[in-house]
Order: structure tokens, then sequence, then C-alpha cells
């Protein structure tokens, strides 16, 4: 059901019945490796190309996800899933070996909450019993992609943020146990007029905090309502930039309830400058790490708000300011369903 | 440039960017310039030391000592960078690292690495200079003007 104008409600409460999460490394040093279900010592996971390596990560967090979830491959009707290599070939290519119907997405960062908005959309009318939604990147391919040669030496400023190696991915049902996702709001290409690609949370958090205004003004909640608010992958400047703008909009979010992905994926002193980002961030985060917590009960309802920066490495030489996105979902577990 | 920019940004632009200003990190520009002149000078001191090797124990004279010295300083620009230190030196070292010769080694090295992977011709041949290429360009044709402009000068301007 549309709340408002760019809410769903989703009143069958679709269930993420399992999730599956990989990383790299870097991921396995950081600050919550135990949340990983599958770690990668090497960053090349044993194929002659980081694009094969990041194809991999995605298969194996869908494969993971769905032997968690008791269900074989035909079972899956749908996936929805995305990342950051040009023509998404890591996902669209993991999807070839499922060889489930599949849609690709690019919401660049914000692709893990895109994908699974729309597949809870599906599931709560019923177009689908099983869809598989997450997202993935691989640090080295997308430096390669959207920066400079991964062994050139350029010196990056504080404001610039580390790309995860890793893949989410959940599996979405409208019946068995687990969280629940229970609406949904989809974002605005925001643009504040931001160039520098090295700083990508000051430049996606007005997207963000747009996208969780509407989302609380069209529910009609107040932020309290959320045990939880977690960004994709804002970063230190990100996070502190939205906090000002929530000040001075008068949204009463509090600090304590306002956490970033980005911020939780590393521990201090990985040279990770300003925090992570890429679309892997806030899928291995959310479907690893979060709902790990949610499940022990440390909180009933977060509101995820996955962050986009919707540039290309060609946008920006042309001169083209970044313009950015974020989608918001309500995830709930325990207490009234 | 940077200002008409700011004047096609809308009001709402110009008040968000003023916020997200106060919140920027700034580079630390004098500490990047004491630690680049420190990495840039300890380059340059370590190529010394090999010039100065080449003249002292080969049949190199000050000259001709300059070429065999960039090859070695090169060799291990593209050693440090296959094994993936150079770039952990230049994220301290900034422009230290950047500038001197091993720089330029490194951006023609990392790119060749880079692009393996689309196999020799279309990969290494098409993206080896693809971080250099500009260097050269620019570097030739302010070569080339420069010339001009001293052939124009010493032909009519009598030096």
């Amino acid at each position: 059901m549309l709340a408002g104008h760019r809410t769903w409600i989703f009143e069958q409460k679709p269930v993420i019945i399992s999730t599956g999460t990989v990383g790299g490394p870097f991921e396995a040093n950081g600050a919550i490796p135990e949340d990983f279900d599958l770690l990668h010592a090497d960053l090349w996971i044993g194929q002659d190309s980081y694009e094969k390596a990041h194809k991999i990560l995605f298969e194996e967090a869908c494969h993971k996800a769905m032997e968690k979830g008791g269900i074989q491959k035909d079972e899956v009707q749908f996936i929805f899933a995305g990342d950051l290599i040009n023509q998404i070939t890591p996902t669209s290519f993991a999807s070839r070996t499922i060889g489930a119907p599949y849609f690709g997405l690019f919401g660049a960062c914000s692709t893990s909450m895109e994908g699974l908005a729309l597949s809870a959309y599906i599931v709560n009318t019923k177009g689908a019993k099983y869809i598989l939604t997450g997202a993935s990147s691989h640090d080295t391919a997308v430096e390669k992609q959207f920066r400079y040669p991964t062994e050139y030496g350029g010196q990056k400023p504080p404001t610039a943020q580390w790309t995860v190696t890793g893949a989410g991915a959940a599996l979405l049902s409208d019946s068995g146990e687990g969280p629940r996702v229970t609406s949904a709001t989809i974002g605005r290409v925001i643009d504040m007029g931001l160039t520098d690609p090295f700083n990508m949370g000051g430049a996606m958090a007005p997207a963000a905090v747009d996208t969780i205004e509407a989302h609380l003004k069209e529910r009609n909640i107040e932020p309290s309502y959320y045990d939880l608010i977690v960004t994709g992958d804002l970063g230190q400047i990100g996070q502190e930039v939205s906090m000002d703008l929530f000040k001075k909009h008068g949204t009463p979010i509090s600090k304590e309830q306002y956490q970033d992905c980005g911020l939780m994926i590393y521990r201090e002193g990985q040279p990770v400058l300003a925090g992570a980002s890429g679309a892997g961030c806030s899928a291995t985060v959310v479907y690893g790490h979060l709902l790990n917590r949610m499940k022990k009960g440390e909180f009933k309802r977060m509101l995820v708000v996955a962050t986009g920066a919707l540039l290309s490495p060609l946008s920006f030489q042309q001169n083209e300011t970044i313009p950015c996105i974020a989608h918001a979902v309500s995830i709930e577990y325990g207490g009234e369903q | 440039m940077a200002n008409n920019k700011k004047k096609q940004l809308t009001p709402v632009q110009q008040e968000y960017q003023t916020i997200q200003k106060n919140r920027e990190r700034k580079r630390p520009v004098i500490q990047n310039c004491v630690k680049a002149f420190f990495t840039g000078g300890l380059i340059c001191l370590i190529g010394q030391l090999i010039q100065d090797f080449y003249i002292y124990y080969f049949d190199f004279t000050d000259q001709t000592a300059g070429n065999p010295t960039v090859g070695t300083l090169i060799f291990i620009a593209m050693l440090l960078t296959g094994f993936g230190v150079y770039d952990r030196i230049a994220q301290f070292g900034g422009a230290g690292s950047a500038v001197p010769v091993t720089g330029f080694g490194n951006a023609v090295i990392s790119a060749a690495i880079e692009h393996r992977t689309e196999g020799f011709v279309l990969g290494v041949g098409g993206n080896i200079f693809k971080l250099a290429g500009s260097v050269i360009v620019f570097g030739v044709f302010s070569a080339f003007v420069i010339a001009l402009i001293k052939t124009i000068l010493i032909r009519w301007g009598g030096l």
C-alpha cells in the first residue's frame, strides 16, 4: 500500500528467512569478522581477474543464503541485485550460474536497499514466494573502474573512503521465521552540486536526510519509533553533515540511534580514512552484523538507509556534479508483529 | 571557472555546501609538504648514491652516469610497485614520491599490472600509458614550444 508519495507499507510483512555474507581479507581483519558466513584470505579468490573474483563473491553469498534457508536454486523466483562494475557484469554472470529469473539493478551503493524494497513489494503482492536480493563490491575491481590503478601511488585525501570487498544476499519469502520487512521509502536523486569524487559522504548526506525525513513524514512516525536508523556508507563526514542537517530541520534523531554501516565494518587503525563504502558495505553489514544483532534481541526496529553516489568516471571527468540517492527500508523483529 | 560554477548553484545548494565545508576534513597541506619534502629528498639521495656508485665502481662520468641511475631507480620502483609497497609510500609521501622519476615509473607499471587481465595487446599495450601518457604528450609539447621560442630569439632576437 502506498503511504504518502513514495512510501510502501507491506501489510504481509515479507520475511528475510536467511542471508549470506561473504568478505575479503581486509574485512576479515575488520571489526565484525564473526558476522560473515565466509571470508577469503586472498582478493583474487583463486580467479585470474578481480572482476571474476567479484562474481564469485556474489555467487557464494547467494548460495549461502539458499543453503541456510533450505531452498534449492530452482525454487527462487527472482533475483534483484547489482554492483558497481560497468554493465553490472559480476552480478549478471553470477545470476547466470544460479539460473533464476533476474533483474539487474544499478543504484550504486544504494543497490542493497533498492533490491530489498522491490523484492518486498513483489513478495507482498504475492508476485513471488522466494526472492533473492543483494549487492556486492570488490575493492580492487571498483578502484580500477572508478579511480586509478590499484598500485598507483596517488595520495588520497582524508575524506576518501575504502571500498568493501564483500557481498550480501538475502532470501525473502512471504512466510517463515525471521526479521520482517515492514515498509520502504524510495529515494529521489538529489544533487547538491558537489564535485569531489573523493568525498562521497559529503555528497550523499542530503539524499539520506531527504529520504529519512520523507519516510518519517509519510509513515507519520517519530524517529524514536526506530531503535536504530542506519545509513549505508556515509562515513565520518557524511554522518556529521547529515546530523547537522537533521538539527537544522528540527528532526529529533539522536546520535546513539543514528549509525553508519561504513563506520561499523572496519577497526580503528585500518587505513580506511573516512570509513567504508561500496555496494557491498551496506549489504554485508545489514545482512550479517545487524540482522544477527537483531535476532539476539539487541533491537527490534531498524531503518536501513542505503546511500549511493550515481557518478561515473566519465561524468566526473566531464566536470559533472555528483547526483546521489538513498533508499530506506524498515526491518522489524520481535515485538508485536 | 570556479566562480562560474558557484554562480550556477541554487541557494539551497550553496547553503548545503557551506554546511558541508565545515565538516569536511581539510587536507593537512603543510604536513603533507614536509612529508613530501623528506620522501622526495630521500629518493633523490638514493639516486645520488646510485650515481656515485656507478661513477666510482664503473667507467661512468658525471654526464654518462645519469641513464643507468634512472634505469636503476625505475627498476626499484617497478619492484616496489609489483610488491604493492609503492602506493603505501605514496600515501605517506604524496608529491615526494610522485614527482621523481620513480613516480613516473610507478604510473606506467601500475597501469600495466592493472590491465594485464585484458591481455597483452588491448590490456597492457593499450593502457600502459593511461596515466603517464599525458606527461609524455605535454612534456614533449612544452619542450617543442620552448625550443621554438629559443630558436626565434636566437635567429631574430640576436641573442
